[in-house]
């Protein structure tokens, strides 16, 4: 069954009005467990997809993502995560294995759907010109050297952040 | 680009015809439907076509806002009863 939806002209959306520059979004990345270090890099991916600057803050915990030796790791928690993929009474969380046994069933669900890892993201969106920023504190706090971190990550602090930021026109906290 | 990449392989591929660019992609959720017409997008020339094939319920929506953000050109929509196809021209030129 297959249907032509005709005329286009009268579903098509409007025009937008031409720019003088892109447009561009901020994000931070705060969070360091798998399934919040999916959201900032699909809303980068797209952004540049549709012609779009996009910029992303790692901080915290969100550092991680960009950390060499853990990027491939991140995990899901099974404590206090009431919508994780394990249901699990919250005490049964803490049984040692339940960390690895949440991440174990997502990472399955997302080579399920063919859907790219956590490093294979971070290739795509830097391909496309997409702007890491490293939290110059959190590499402090935390003692994550610049090598630590994967290539093309540039170390900033909040003011140049807020700097990219404060000419963006959406900005997404993760 | 590399090639092998795991989102790369399977259906999605382009193949060059005359004049319109081929793209299935089948089986592959947001954002890669969006992710990999763009990059196809990138490559043509101002007037070329691309017809993209998706299986993602959301590339209903997904594809017009693309299109509106790239200011390339939806020319039509054919929604199957498990696929939709999108005929895209690139830019608002035709």
């Amino acid at each position: 069954m297959t249907q032509t939806l005709e005329p286009l002209s009268e579903t098509q959306l409007e025009p937008i009005e031409p720019r003088s520059r892109p447009k561009r979004i901020a994000l931070v990345a705060s969070k360091g467990t798998l399934d919040q270090a999916y959201p900032p890099l699909i809303m980068a991916s797209t952004a540049v997809s549709l012609g779009w600057e996009a910029g992303i803050y790692f901080t915290f915990y969100g550092l991680d993502i960009l950390h060499k030796d853990r990027f491939e790791n991140l995990k899901v928690a099974s404590l206090a995560n009431p919508s994780g993929p394990i249901q699990l009474p919250n005490i049964l969380g803490a049984v040692p294995g339940a960390t690895a046994a949440a991440t174990k069933v997502m990472r399955k669900w997302m080579s399920d759907a063919r859907f790219p890892t956590i490093p294979e993201f971070i290739e795509m969106t830097r391909d496309l010109g997409v702007t890491f920023y490293a939290c110059a504190t959190t590499m402090g706090v935390m003692g994550v050297e610049k090598d630590d971190l994967i290539e093309g990550a540039d170390i900033a602090g909040a003011a140049a952040f807020l700097d990219y930021a404060a000419e963006a026109d959406v900005s997404l906290f993760v | 680009m590399k090639e092998n990449r795991r989102y790369e392989q399977g259906e999605a591929m382009t193949v060059q015809s005359n004049t319109t660019t081929e793209l299935d992609c089948s089986g592959l959720l947001c954002p890669l439907p969006v992710y990999k017409a763009a990059i196809v997008l990138n490559k043509l020339e101002d007037g070329a076509l691309l017809r993209l094939v998706t299986t993602d319920p959301g590339a209903l929506e997904d594809i017009p806002a693309m299109t509106r953000q790239r200011q390339d050109t939806l020319v039509s929509v054919e929604e199957g009863a498990d696929s939709q196809t999108f005929l895209i021209r690139k830019g608002t030129n035709s």
